[in-house]
């Protein structure tokens, strides 16, 4: 910073700096980022949103212990409560389960799996239904009748049952050895079919006012390609509200894995999620160990609220009405 | 001289946002008397609607009345809580907007919707309520009124449905309605009855209209006096024969002149260069001096105020007292 | 700065129209499902939108289309810019008949040299592209370039030919005012040298400075480039200062085209006659006028014979009845080009025209005096 003022107009790389530092301030003074500033319950979800997030993606790195490597597993060591009770260990701090595993380290590999299943099937479900949607809303028709029977068909069961029945249709046909494997994309898969019918509707909704637009009509005239003036003009313009919608499904995506999981009919126990961990920790329930279940369902809840309350920020600032 | 109706006094119309205090409407004044068209033209972000909006106390938050006075009859009215403004807003000033439905409701008929006005204003029974509502539709002409009385706001085309909301407004006969954008949604030979209906009404029961509009053309035929508004601020205001033949005010002899007529076919239209500044960036001194062909360096630095030179009066240097106007206001043939 | 910009003037003293329309007819149905059609016994319904049009669009020359809303006029332009397919009759674009295409290779020659403006200037501009894509979108889409540093040159050139700044090219549309949108509108209108312009209501959204400027624009534009337009608007003083023919249209149907100078100084349609009388008007104020009586019938509904005849003073029984064609006036010399649909013309009853004189008294409510 010692290079004199005047140099910022003859060095363009200088001058790019300034311009991305003014990118960057109109970023941060914009609406949305504002509203975001003002709204404390929504930092304070940010800030644990991105706290376990952050730690769940680190876990390798960051906890005590691998859960997964059996071979240290110490079975003397199960039933370990949390470290501050009286018969608790410091190695322990939330305790141990009824393998020995260490709880905390169980809790962060549970959340990253937890929150890798829910992203995927989020984006599985945003990708299906908005490709949908948009097919549907522009393309109008039989088409549109065709896709919109079909979602409201589906959307008469409740996702968990759908997501049920796609498991055990794959349950079904997959040998069970595959079955193994395959269980986290099966899961992502019946949860994100479980999911896109809300994306669709949205998408082909804000598509029909989208394409009576007279810059699409300008298009139309110019002879662009149909394909084309859906991806390019009416796409990007009805992105806003399934930004939205995918935050909150975030949420759902994970409590669903987690019900499913809690039913025994979602992750196996060697690969653990927060669901998983609190079935094996509700059986220990009545006999005492309750952290084996309590501490994994706090993580959960804290999860899911602080990404709801995200999406909720979020839908209230990117509406213009509210603002 | 009779005392006016409305008396609006330096009017201030403010929204605080977050990037600070927009002024939509900055130290307006006018007058209008019993019985008299009052027109307020502008184009768009002129501060025309919010004046109109603050005269009913209908401004939308964070929109709030900042300075000046509205009195109505001697009465100050700017500041009223509430429930005061309900016993103000359509008792005494009736309201006509640009899109009837919104001063519908499409779940009643348009006779229990008259009947109900009536009577949260004026105590009578549910019959003679009805009955006057009948006289109303037959007065603001609804062809066949009697079997129209039951019928609901979406069976009636947008013409008629302008009607009823004018007969919504006289429900209470108030003694101001103010009429904004009244014919702007609707097809030209249906703005025309409905123009002649104000002027009707205005005629017979000595009602004073405050008229809002930005066509030139309505005021000409139905104002009495205009009033023509600029970024937020009066630029002239007088009788209407005054301000569209003889404008004083550059801003007003352009607007004349860049209106298209039936009459004339001329090689290029008169044109304003430039459009009106935006709320957040108004000039300094005379708003419009960035856009005036006859801005000089007072007219940068220092506001003017508006200048009476009867009939008309206008807010502009050219028109102080003691101005060489040789170069100034030459009425456009 | 504008040489590039130029197209091949088409010739203006090419006697042929650039757009020749013989019985052009576009009906919407509007009929409920066959389902609640069986068991409910509703009837189709047809919205005839555009109902035998017939019309010649000189080259080099502006032609307008006005009337009311519902009378059709939007959707004529619609059909010329091939975004509906007529249902009936014959769309000629510069001696090809393109009404009865729709291969978009097919029609790609013709959509390149026609486009169009439109009304709402803040829905025209796609707001996630920036200003030198939109502009560049016609060139792109017809593949007239494909040098990235020729297309910015080209944009800058067609953004300093309607007024605004090349290096605008960098900038979003909401961050223009309205009058510069309409040129942005504009300059995307002309990157692909077009012949012919469709405005539909180009400067109904505007304020009136700003419709000046516009119109201006326009003008000068046609002057330079040579192009053809058809101004589709309800506003007849906008018809009056920019229109060189003009077709009144009623209910999907024309009741009169003639030369604008002709058609202001002698209006022969009555329906014609009572716009022009209707229009408040600055210049010549008439405190005293008296309203056109009733409304605009239903398109679903139109009446039989002359669709007018319901607002018309001078309706007789055959009016009725018998719907009008439209007839050329006078023969020979006494022709002017113009042509209008009405039994009252035909049958010389027509009375004398002088403002005023076709507004009956007793016909409306709202009479003054």
């Amino acid at each position: 910073m010692t290079e004199p003022a005047a140099r910022l107009d003859e060095d363009p790389g200088l001058h790019r700096v300034s311009r991305l530092r003014g990118a960057l301030w109109r970023a941060w003074d914009s609406d949305i980022l504002y509203s975001f500033r003002h709204s404390p319950v929504t930092i304070v979800a940010a800030v644990v949103a991105l706290v376990l997030v952050g730690t769940a993606l680190a876990a390798p790195l960051i906890s005590p212990t691998n859960p997964f490597a059996l071979e240290t597993l110490d079975l003397m060591a199960a039933f370990t409560p949390p470290a501050w009770t009286p018969d608790g260990v410091s190695e322990f701090l939330l305790g141990t389960d009824d393998q020995g595993r260490d709880m905390l380290s169980a809790i962060l590999y549970g959340m990253r799996i937890s929150l890798f299943v829910g992203a995927a099937s989020v984006v599985f479900a945003m990708v299906l239904g908005v490709g949908l949607g948009l097919l549907a809303g522009y393309a109008g028709g039989w088409v549109d009748a065709l896709i919109m029977r079909v979602a409201d068909v589906q959307l008469s069961f409740p996702a968990i049952l759908i997501a049920l029945l796609v498991d055990g249709v794959a349950r079904g046909i997959l040998p069970r050895e595959v079955h193994h494997d395959t269980a986290i994309w099966v899961i992502i898969f019946a949860i994100g079919v479980s999911g896109w019918v809300q994306y669709a509707r949205t998408v082909r909704g804000s598509t029909m006012v989208e394409k009576n637009r007279e810059y699409v009509m300008a298009a139309h005239i110019m002879g662009v390609h149909p394909v084309l003036i859906a991806v390019r003009h009416v796409l990007p313009n009805v992105l806003g509200p399934v930004l939205v919608i995918a935050t909150i499904h975030l949420a759902i995506a994970v409590i669903t894995e987690a019900t499913l999981s809690f039913l025994g009919v979602g992750l196996p126990p060697t690969e653990p999620s927060l669901g998983t961990l609190i079935r094996i920790g509700n059986d220990f329930l009545f006999s005492g160990e309750w952290w084996i279940t309590v501490f994994p369902g706090i993580a959960l809840v804290l999860l899911v609220l602080s990404v709801n309350l995200l999406g909720d920020w979020l839908r209230d600032a990117l509406n213009p009405k509210l603002r | 001289m009779t005392e006016p109706l409305l008396s609006v006094r330096d009017l201030r119309v403010e929204f605080p946002t977050r990037r600070g205090v927009l002024t939509a409407v900055d130290g307006v004044s006018f007058d209008i008397h019993p019985g008299e068209i009052l027109g307020v033209v502008g184009e768009s972000g002129a501060g025309k609607s919010q004046t109109g909006a603050a005269i009913i106390g209908l401004l939308e938050p964070p929109g709030r009345v900042a300075g000046g006075e509205i009195r109505l009859d001697g009465r100050r009215i700017d500041g009223l809580t509430a429930d005061q403004w309900r016993k103000v807003r359509g008792r005494e000033i009736g309201a006509v907007f640009q899109d009837p439905l919104t001063s519908l409701n499409p779940l009643y008929t348009v006779g229990r919707q008259l009947a109900e006005t009536i009577r949260t204003h004026i105590p009578m029974s549910e019959r003679a309520a009805r009955a006057r509502a009948l006289e109303l539709l037959q007065e603001v002409g609804i062809p066949g009124a009697k079997d129209r009385l039951d019928a609901y706001p979406h069976q009636f085309s947008g013409g008629m449905r302008q009607r009823v909301v004018i007969a919504l407004a006289l429900c209470a006969g108030p003694r101001l309605i103010l009429a904004d954008e009244p014919t702007t949604a609707l097809d030209v030979s249906i703005q025309a009855q409905i123009t002649a209906l104000l002027k009707r009404l205005c005629r017979e029961h000595d009602t004073a209209v405050m008229l809002i509009t930005h066509d030139m053309g309505v005021i000409a035929e139905t104002a009495d006096r205009v009033a023509v508004l600029y970024s937020g601020r009066v630029a002239e205001v007088g009788p209407v024969d005054d301000v569209v033949n003889r404008p004083r005010h550059p801003y007003t002899e352009g607007l004349m002149a860049c209106i298209p007529t039936l009459h004339a076919r001329p090689a290029r239209l008169a044109q304003i260069e430039g459009s009106m500044p935006s709320l957040r960036a108004i000039p300094t001194g005379c708003a419009f001096h960035p856009r005036c062909p006859r801005a000089h360096d007072r007219c940068v630095a220092e506001r003017p105020p508006l200048f009476e030179n009867p009939p008309s009066a206008a807010a502009c240097w050219l028109w102080a007292p003691n101005a060489d106007r040789t170069a100034a206001v030459s009425a456009p043939s | 700065m504008t040489a590039p910009t130029v197209p091949p003037a088409p010739n203006t003293d090419d006697p042929a129209p650039l757009v020749r329309l013989r019985g052009l007819s576009k009906h919407f149905d509007l009929s409920p499902p066959l389902l609640s059609r069986l068991l409910e016994g509703k009837r189709r319904r047809v919205l005839k939108a555009v109902d035998g049009l017939d019309l010649d669009i000189a080259r080099g020359r502006t032609t307008a289309l006005v009337g009311e809303s519902g009378c059709g006029k939007s959707t004529v332009a619609r059909m010329l810019v091939t975004l509906y397919t007529p249902t009936a009759g014959d769309l000629e674009f510069e001696g090809t008949e393109i009404g009865r295409l729709s291969d978009r290779r097919a029609l790609a020659p013709f959509r390149r040299r026609m486009q169009m403006i439109f009304q709402d200037p803040f829905a025209s501009l796609n707001p996630r592209w920036r200003v030198g894509r939109i502009i560049a979108e016609p060139i792109r889409a017809h593949g007239l370039m494909d040098d990235t540093t020729a297309i910015r040159r080209r944009v800058g050139m067609l953004l300093e030919h309607v007024g605004l700044r090349a290096a605008d090219a960098e900038r979003f549309p909401h961050e223009f005012s309205g009058g510069q949108r309409q040129r942005l509108s504009i300059a995307r209108a002309l990157a692909s040298k077009p012949h012919f312009l469709v405005c539909d209501e180009p400067t109904s959204a505007l304020d009136v400075s700003v419709q000046a400027q516009i119109l201006n624009l326009l003008r000068d534009l046609q002057r330079e480039l040579g192009l053809t337009y058809l101004v589709i608007t309800h506003d007849l003083a906008v018809v009056r200062f920019i229109a060189d023919t003009i077709g009144v249209m009623y209910l999907g149907r024309l009741c009169e085209v003639a030369p604008a100078d002709r058609l202001f100084a002698a209006p022969r349609h009555p329906y014609t006659r009572l716009l022009i009388e209707t229009v408040p008007d600055l210049r010549a104020p008439d405190r005293d006028r008296k309203p056109m009586a009733g409304e605009v019938p239903s398109p679903l509904d139109p009446p039989p014979g002359c669709a007018f005849h319901t607002r018309c003073p001078l309706a007789n029984d055959r009016c009725r009845t018998e719907r009008p064609a439209l007839r050329p006036h006078g023969e020979g010399q006494a022709n002017d080009g113009g042509a209008v649909a009405c039994h009252a013309v035909e049958e010389r009853r027509l009375p004398a025209w002088a403002p005023g004189s076709m507004l009956v008294s007793g016909s409306n409510a709202d009479r003054t005096g």
